[in-house]
């Protein structure tokens, strides 16, 4: 289940997507999602879905493992559907069986919300498939770097995010072998119900955070070690400086935006009319 | 002017009983004298709890001390305006590997200290490549720190310190938690900086094998030094070692207990091979006595 969800997965490759500067893919990936949401035609999904194919192409990522990713979401896609389906009343009554009757806006609205949640995943894990998780958040440190005037301890949460990514795999092993002492010593985890499962838990859980608290102090005194003070005064081996690529990389984006919804408004309003 | 100097160097905390009321004072270090002359290789010794460790904190101002001065580099560690200074002079090398690594990749955790330090980003590239060449780790450095062994962990973080060009490395038992070719490679990594960087190296360990080349060893009990002096020197008192809950190599040991045999070997005997000449000596002049009988 958790290896399905392609969210904050990398996928490595060397394409112009994964070389822009990681500003650039946050912001675009959140124009393109808001994109999706402003517009109500078929037409604008036709240009999102032309967009979004064109992305996957340059990025190299293969379409397959992007697919994977929406394996997480199936039961809420399921859920959205059927109840836009039967639930949204309007329009021309298309079929009428017993008490189940489906109107054209329903119809409409729950192919949209799938489109919508569809791309929506694909949009988002297409960012994370082509950034390291480092590149993220150092991009979301320098574009939430204004918030420091009011106080917001921008770096400081950045360095806890990619500090946090680092230590996944290590603790992921060490619950396996948590995991593996206790079941030496007899733990049952497999067998019960879920509430007894939930409770089995307890003994990986009480030592993992006792573990995790003990790491934690020492990297704090290995980073102090190694003169950590904060944000202030910090250089960065490697500083985000936007490119020709990136200033591209938005200009496409934002005439995409205008296309989507000068055609969606007016275009597709006018056909829907006549 | 010494590396580092410690003058009747204290440490007390506070001991607290189960409710956390204070119920008495714990001294870790209680008037320590050391000193350490630049480009030296010292050691220091003792047992768990012996207070090592927290003797190594010092140095790095990590621990600041409650009694006597610590100088590092010739600044005052208890300055809080001297801490940066103090801490770029005299890096340090933990115990274990996982939790000081801080990058996600290799070259990302060795730029850590000089972005720090606030060193422009075109020198902290040359400084990084140099630390990971120095190490012998280079063809790792885009690699992520999970996939690497024990042994190459340390050196990445040994690459960490060394990037932060410090006069001194002060390391933490770094071999405690390595197999035996982990301890090799990070050993062998420490004394081939030492000779091309001529970098001043502390080193604490619990492991007698690793402190032979020492210059000065140090031996602490109960947060005390109780013997100092060269190898050679500490090794020779055999007896008064396994006081303080401390083995001698083995070839020592072996030596020890040939002589105590009757054998006319030499106090102090640390390495193998001296162990092999001094035996193929005194046989050799055993059969001459024989020939001339």
């Amino acid at each position: 289940m958790i290896r399905d969800i392609t969210i904050g997965q990398y996928y490595p490759a060397n394409s112009l997507i994964h070389r822009l500067d990681p500003r650039v893919k946050i912001v675009c990936t959140l124009i393109f999602l808001v994109s999706l949401f402003v517009q109500n035609s078929f037409l604008g999904y036709m240009i999102a879905t032309v967009f979004l194919a064109a992305v996957i192409k340059i990025s190299k990522v293969p379409l397959k493992f992007i697919v994977k990713g929406l394996k997480a979401i199936v039961i809420l896609l399921m859920f959205t559907v059927v109840m836009n389906l039967f639930l949204t009343k309007g329009g021309e009554e298309l079929v009428h069986i017993g008490f189940i009757r489906i109107y054209e806006n329903g119809l409409r609205t729950c192919v949209f919300m799938a489109i919508r949640l569809i791309y929506l995943i694909i949009g988002s894990s297409l960012m994370t498939l082509t950034t390291t998780p480092n590149m993220l958040t150092d991009g979301i440190e320098k574009l939430l770097h204004p918030l420091n005037k009011i106080h917001c301890p921008v770096h400081e949460v950045a360095m806890m995010m990619s500090i946090a990514l680092r230590f996944i795999p290590i603790l992921l092993e060490e619950t396996d072998k948590i995991m593996k002492a206790q079941i030496a010593r007899g733990a049952d985890m497999e067998s019960g119900n879920l509430i007894q499962r939930t409770k089995a838990m307890v003994p990986i859980l009480v030592p993992l955070f006792v573990s995790a608290f003990r790491r934690a102090n020492d990297l704090a005194m290995a980073m102090e070690a190694r003169c950590y003070h904060g944000g202030d005064g910090r250089t960065k081996m490697k500083p985000l400086i936007y490119r020709g690529t990136d200033y591209m990389a938005y200009t496409v984006t934002i005439l995409y935006m205008i296309a989507v919804v000068v055609i969606g408004h007016f275009v597709a309003f006018k056909l829907w009319i006549f | 002017m010494n590396m580092v100097q410690a003058e009747e160097l204290v440490y007390e905390y506070e001991k607290r009983d189960d409710e956390g009321n204070v119920i008495g004072m714990n001294r870790a270090i209680d008037e320590v004298d050391i000193d350490v002359e630049p480009g030296q290789f010292v050691a220091i010794l003792g047992h768990n709890g012996s207070g090592k460790s927290t003797l190594a904190k010092h140095i790095n101002a990590i621990l600041v001390p409650t009694g006597g001065v610590m100088w590092v580099n010739g600044r005052d560690t208890r300055k809080p305006e001297e801490l940066m200074s103090v801490r770029q002079s005299a890096g340090m090398v933990f115990q274990n590997p996982d939790n000081q690594i801080i990058g996600t990749v290799v070259e990302e955790d060795v730029g850590f200290g000089p972005e720090n330090l606030g060193v422009p980003t075109d020198e902290i590239w040359t400084r990084v490549e140099e630390s990971l060449r120095a190490v012998g780790m280079i063809e790792y450095r885009t690699h992520s720190p999970n996939k690497l062994s024990g042994g190459q962990k340390q050196r990445v973080a040994i690459a960490g310190v060394i990037a932060m060009t410090p006069q001194c490395i002060v390391l933490d038992e770094p071999t405690a938690m390595l197999d035996p070719n982990g301890r090799k490679e990070v050993l062998e990594t420490v004394q081939e900086l030492r000779k091309r960087k001529h970098v001043t190296v502390i080193l604490i360990t619990h492991y007698m094998e690793e402190v032979i080349d020492a210059d000065k060893v140090y031996v602490m009990d109960s947060g005390h030094v109780v013997m100092q002096g060269t190898p050679r020197e500490i090794f020779s008192q055999v007896d008064e070692l396994k006081k303080y809950h401390l083995d001698v190599p083995q070839v020592t040991m072996l030596a020890e207990e040939l002589r105590k045999r009757g054998l006319g070997l030499p106090r102090g005997i640390l390495r193998r091979e001296e162990l092999v000449k001094y035996t193929v000596d005194l046989w050799k002049s055993r059969k001459n006595r024989d020939v001339k009988m």
